[in-house]
């Protein structure tokens, strides 16, 4: 346990280029989907059930054992049919290692792991356990997103966190749930996909111009 | 409850080091998000070694950063192996403005994506920042100057150390002669201050020795210059500066 | 039900396809519609709850194989107590066959709880086109619960590896990550969730895996929510999602034909 190392690592001011990206939303905004805050909730509820639940087992995966992380990194690019959502979650990972070697000793890993595999393994070098790693993953998941929602449709902060807040539990379940499936084969993991993510990345990445790199 | 950095051998050439920041943060602020503060900067200085020249080039909207961009291409891109990262909104028209008015290619240009955030991402995460100065160095090989655009952003905004080796802040006469007078941290801690458009001095009714006052009594020895992209095409003053700074660092 | 089929298609030293082995059980009824074409048929209402069904698909050295459906598979709720219903289809494609698997969609009708579970093997220089259509609930009905989970392997390698989740054991399936949100013009339920706002909101998704993945046309996006992705190995997934499976029939019908896998071959 490593609360207080937790709380470094899942911090929103940890500056490994999370701020730059919106988890989805700026394109779900500009396709109409989500005006309202009741339309985010639906959006961070989708997200964290999907992409979060497969971070959350990739980061919990990687933390138990980091050697795994180019076994993972193919596993989880299998689970990424969208060339622009893994190239921004290599992005993210590449910061992310960035910010990490200031922090701790970090053992061989590749230059741009995917964010959820380069997050275990940041994970494991602070000494925090594979349910942390899961529990940053889930909660970093719907983070970055809801504070993309806060900047892009002016909606009430106070009501955004309170959503988080609402999340919390939920991340805790799913990040239980992941970290109890860490050591399985990679192909067994969870690989649950959210297709309107897939394709606004894919429409997203061909705009002129964007707020967020993703 | 601030750690101190460790460092060790995986710090990479540029490398941000992260501290917790001392900058003003909103409690209750879902939004990661911190205000720059003066003389606090949560990364480490570059580390000095065989790489590009980072000039960092800031102010606030509208001031001219992108025209400045241009017009020290055009000056200084023949004698100079130079790219440009911008963290501005970046459209294909300012792409082919850079094209058409600044001799530099597009594969030249980097746009980096600041998420509403301007100053975050050249001060508090400049990881993506860092990314792009990178990538163009590996795709272009060796360069001399990499000059960093911000976005267009308010008088408190300034780069980290741990993105460039230095700074110029841009304001403009239509801004108001009052704007060196204010101060912040971009007009005081700026290692030059561009005063622009001074052209449009008699129009807007600014005081440019009023400004010129204010600057010195605001950054003491710091140089401030006054320039009008009208007139000088090539940015000369300012050109000139890089020219000096360049020299500094590349052995003849 | 338990029922298991199996289809097993070859060379026939001829230079067509011969089926060496087509046995079929009740409700997964097949029947050779074409020389290397076999139709799943009817067999009665169902997936249901309780029913455990299998499908057994092996494409020869050299051999091509198309498998249609003639109508859609309707999961349906049955008996309350009984475990969820599941299909389990397992297909190898040998080197150089082809297989084209291109059913009609699967509806989760309201109150069924029903598990796909895909493993598709191909082995180096095969190829194949594997498409999955999914409405989410009948017209003006709230979904049922369908899990897919999908494994699509290349040379040893896994390529594809997808779960999808909707109904109302899956949270915030209908929210604007997963398949969308109520759209504009119909009112809106507030403060009981995104689940219940959109009840009774029929949604449809498509996928189309293809390998190699010249069988679909490059990278592309929109119109619509619709999009071509390469896949960091050698495929490509086409996806589509609409209000309603027509927009999702209109985009990857195309892909699909013969004509137009042949023309980007």
């Amino acid at each position: 346990m490593g609360l207080a190392t937790l709380l470094v690592l899942a911090d929103g001011r940890l500056p490994s280029g999370g701020h730059a990206h919106s988890g989805g939303l700026e394109a779900q905004v500009s396709a109409g989907r989500v005006r309202d805050i009741d339309d985010v909730a639906g959006f961070l509820h989708g997200k964290l059930a999907t992409s979060g639940l497969v971070a959350a087992a990739f980061a919990a995966a990687a933390c138990d054992r980091p050697a795994r992380s180019p076994e993972l990194d193919a596993g989880f690019d299998s689970r990424t049919p969208s060339p622009a959502l893994r190239k921004a979650s290599r992005a993210q990972g590449r910061a992310l290692l960035r910010a990490a070697r200031a922090m701790w000793s970090l053992p061989p890993v590749s230059r741009e792991p995917h964010q959820p595999v380069a997050l275990g393994v940041v994970a494991s070098a602070g000494g925090l356990t594979p349910v942390e790693a899961a529990v940053a993953a889930a909660h970093g998941t719907v983070s970055g997103a809801a504070s993309a929602a806060v900047r892009l449709l002016g909606l009430d902060p106070y009501a955004v966190h309170g959503l988080l807040a609402r999340l919390a539990p939920d991340c805790d379940r799913i990040a239980a749930a992941a970290a109890a499936r860490a050591g399985d084969p990679v192909d067994d993991l969870p690989a649950a996909g959210a297709p309107l993510l897939d394709i606004g990345a894919e429409l997203h990445a061909t705009w002129e111009v964007r707020l967020f790199a993703s | 409850m601030h750690p101190e950095p460790q460092h060790h051998e995986h710090v990479v050439a540029g490398g941000a080091l992260p501290h917790p920041s001392d900058g003003y943060t909103h409690d209750h602020d879902e939004v990661p998000h911190t205000h720059p503060d003066p003389g606090v900067d949560p990364h480490e200085p570059l580390v000095a070694g065989p790489r590009a020249l980072r000039i960092g080039i800031g102010g606030p909207v509208g001031s001219g950063k992108t025209a400045l961009v241009a017009a020290l291409c055009r000056a200084l891109g023949d004698e100079l192996r130079l790219a440009v990262v911008t963290n501005d909104i970046y459209t294909t028209e300012d792409a082919d403005f850079l094209l058409r008015n600044g001799v530099l290619p597009a594969e030249r240009v980097r746009a980096v994506e600041t998420g509403c955030c301007p100053h975050t991402a050249i001060r508090d995460d400049i990881s993506a920042n860092l990314d792009a100065v990178e990538d163009l160095e590996a795709t272009l090989g060796p360069l001399d100057l990499v000059l960093v655009e911000s976005g267009g952003d308010n008088l408190t905004a300034t780069f980290s150390k741990g993105l460039i080796d230095h700074q110029i802040f841009v304001v403009d006469v239509a801004g108001g002669d009052k704007v060196p007078r204010k101060g912040g941290p971009g007009v005081t801690a700026a290692d030059l201050l561009v005063i622009n458009k001074t052209d449009l001095a008699p129009l807007v009714g600014a005081d440019l020795a009023v400004m010129d006052h204010d600057a010195r009594a605001r950054r003491g020895d710091r140089p401030t210059v006054f320039l009008s992209l009208v007139e000088d095409r090539l940015a000369t003053p300012v050109a000139d500066w890089i020219r000096d700074l360049a020299k500094a660092r590349i052995p003849a | 039900m338990k029922a298991s089929s199996r289809v097993v298609a070859e060379l026939d030293g001829l230079g067509g396809t011969r089926l060496a082995v087509l046995r079929s059980e009740s409700p997964l009824l097949l029947r050779r519609t074409a020389p290397a074409t076999v139709h799943l048929v009817g067999g009665g209402a169902g997936p249901l709850r309780g029913d455990d069904l299998s499908l057994e698909i092996e494409v020869g050295p050299g051999a091509t194989l198309e498998i249609r459906s003639v109508a859609a598979q309707l999961a349906l709720p049955g008996r309350g107590h009984l475990p969820q219903s599941r299909l389990r289809i397992t297909a190898t494609v040998a080197p150089g066959a082809t297989l084209r698997w291109l059913p009609e969609p699967l509806i989760a009708a309201a109150g069924c709880d029903h598990r796909t579970i895909t493993r598709v093997e191909v082995a180096e220089t095969g190829s194949l086109l594997w498409r999955d259509d999914l409405v989410c609930g009948r017209h003006h009905e709230p979904s049922g619960h369908v899990h897919l989970d999908t494994t699509i392997r290349y040379a040893g390698t896994t390529l594809y590896r997808h779960e999808l989740s909707v109904g109302p054991a899956a949270p915030g399936w209908s929210g604007a990550a997963v398949l969308g949100s109520t759209p504009p013009d119909r009112p809106r339920t507030t403060a009981s969730g995104p689940e219940a706002a959109v009840a009774g909101n029929g949604r449809a998704i498509g996928t189309v895996v293809a390998v190699p993945a010249t069988l679909l046309p490059p990278a592309t996006s929109g119109p619509g929510d619709f999009a071509v992705m390469p896949l960091a190995g050698p495929g490509a997934l086409a996806t589509a999602v609409g209000a309603d499976i027509r927009p999702v029939r209109a985009v990857l019908d195309p892909l699909c034909e013969p004509a137009a896998t042949l023309i980007h071959n």
